[in-house]
This record gives structure tokens, sequence and C-alpha cells, in this order.
């Protein structure tokens, strides 16, 4: 485990926590992103302000680490175009079947208890590790 | 209004967490998910830190009657099992597992400007679009049978 970095990934935690603490206790809303892109790319009246706000909230986030934290976007494996296609479209599929990604099931859901977002962040990790195994150990890291 | 410039700022706040913790690099997600190599646990503690956090602000709900700045609270209900779940889980997983993104970290690192960035978002924008559009198909089929019908 050479790039064990549990403290930054610790304090990263508790930011994604408070930020999505902040939206249910102020605004009563789950913070799930793929929910969030869903809303805004499908619009319905009253709910697609706070949801595109949101979102301009995570590329003005993404805007301030590219000048105080470049290391955020030293991605280390970026997979060619090809691959990347069918990972966001699955990305992007499998969350609209399944309801949810990391934030709405893995974090929202699973402190709410939740058995659906313990059962969905289960399986995802679970697929997603299936995945790194045919492409890592089997696939040779898809280069 | 207000309610779209506390998004904002949950939005930023979200942003550097995700940064911080490393889920904007493919490498640190793969290394999580890579539990037959050299597995980086780090992510983990990700999941620690927010849910610590998060699960705190749950239960402060349970005595409130509606958030502080709205009528009322959005919270899923369901408590049902199915095979959508799963499906769903399993497809997004493999889409995580391939790319090293999800959809937070994506959207966040669209910043940086790079161009598998942009591909990436647009893809999962259109797997998204895909859904919706597969929704609208299914619920009006029926409509369409019904007007076949009506017509022969």
């Amino acid at each position: 485990m050479h790039n064990f970095t549990p403290l930054a990934a610790l304090v990263g935690g508790i930011l994604i926590g408070l930020s999505a603490s902040a939206m249910l206790l102020l605004e009563g809303k789950i913070a799930g992103v793929s929910g969030i892109c869903a809303g805004v790319l499908n619009p319905t009246k009253g709910e697609t302000g706070w949801k595109a706000s949101f979102i301009a909230g995570l590329l003005t986030g993404g805007l301030l680490l590219r000048i105080f934290l470049p290391r955020a976007f030293d991605f280390g494996i970026i997979r060619p175009y090809g691959t990347l296609i069918l990972a966001g479209v699955l990305v992007g599929l499998g969350t609209r079947i399944g309801n949810g990604c990391t934030s709405g099931h893995g974090i929202c859901g699973i402190s709410r208890l939740s058995l659906r977002s313990m059962v969905a962040t289960a399986t995802f990790i679970a697929s997603g590790a299936a995945t790194v195994y045919i492409v890592n150990h089997l696939g040779g890291g898809w280069r | 209004m207000k309610a779209g410039v506390i998004s904002l700022l949950a939005g930023i706040v979200f942003a550097l967490g995700l940064g911080i913790s490393g889920m904007t690099q493919p490498s640190k997600v793969v290394g999580f998910l890579d539990f037959a190599g050299a597995w980086d646990a780090s992510l983990a503690f990700v999941m620690i830190g927010a849910i610590g956090v998060y699960f705190v602000a749950f239960r402060i709900t349970r005595n409130m009657r509606a958030p502080l700045l709205a009528p009322q609270f959005a919270i899923p209900q369901r408590t049902d099992l199915d095979a959508r779940l799963i499906l769903g889980a399993v497809i997004f997983g493999a889409g995580w597992g391939l790319g090293g993104f999800c959809p937070g970290p994506a959207i966040t690192a669209l910043a940086s400007g790079a161009l598998p960035l942009v591909v990436f978002v647009a893809s999962m924008a259109a797997g998204i679009y895909l859904h919706a559009r597969w929704q609208t198909v299914g619920k009006s089929r029926p409509a369409a049978l019904a007007i076949a019908t009506a017509d022969s």
C-alpha cells in the first residue's frame, strides 16, 4: 500500500459529509450527484435550479483545486478514449437504473441505514473490483 | 435564490472534499478497487469520514419537522430490494472500475480542462439521457398501443 493516504482521505470525506449534511439540514435535499445530473439533463419545474447550482459549485470547486491543489488532477491512470466512452455510458446508465451512485447510495443512503443503499454500495464496489481484476490482472491494464 | 446560493457553496465544499480525498484520481480509485493487487485502502477513509458526519446530521433531522430553510424533507422512502437496483449497481460498478471516475469526481475534474474528462462526462450525460429516453418510451408504449387498437 505505497500510496496509502488515510488522513487526506478522512479530511476530504469529512468535507463531503459536511456539504451533504448542509444540503440535508438546510434544504432537506439528498446530495446524490447522479440524481442531480439527471435532474439538470431532464429538467422538472422547481427542482432544476438547486441542482444546476450544485453542479456549478462542483465546477467552481474544481477550478479552486486546479489553482490551489493541482495534485488532485494528477489522474495517474487515464484509459484510452474508447474505454472512457464505454465507462462513461455505463456510469450514466447504471446510476440511473440503480437510482444512485457513490454519493447518494454510498454516503447519504448508508448513513440513513437504508438497506437498498447498503446493497447497492456493496454491489457496485464488488462489480468495480471484478472489473479492475479483469482489466488489471487478466487484460494487462488495457493501456 | 437562497437555495441556489447554498447549493453552490455545498457543491464547492463537496468538490474540495473530493479533490483532497483522492477521489478525483483514477489511480486512487482503481487502487481501492484492486483487492487482488497493491490494494490502497485510502478511499475507505473517505467513506468513514463522510458517513460519520452525515450519520449525525441524519439523526438530527429525525427531531426536525422540516429543514431549516425549506418546507419539507425530500428523503427516499423505498425499502424494497429489486432487480433494477442490483442491475444498475452492477453496470455502474463496471463503468467505475473501467474509467476510475464516478459522477461527482468526474464533474469536478472537468475543471482540469483535460480532454479525457470532457469525453467521459459527455458519455456519462449520454448514458443518463439514454435512460430518460427509455423511460419515456416505456411509458408511452401502452398509450401508442391503445391508439393502434382504437384505430383497428
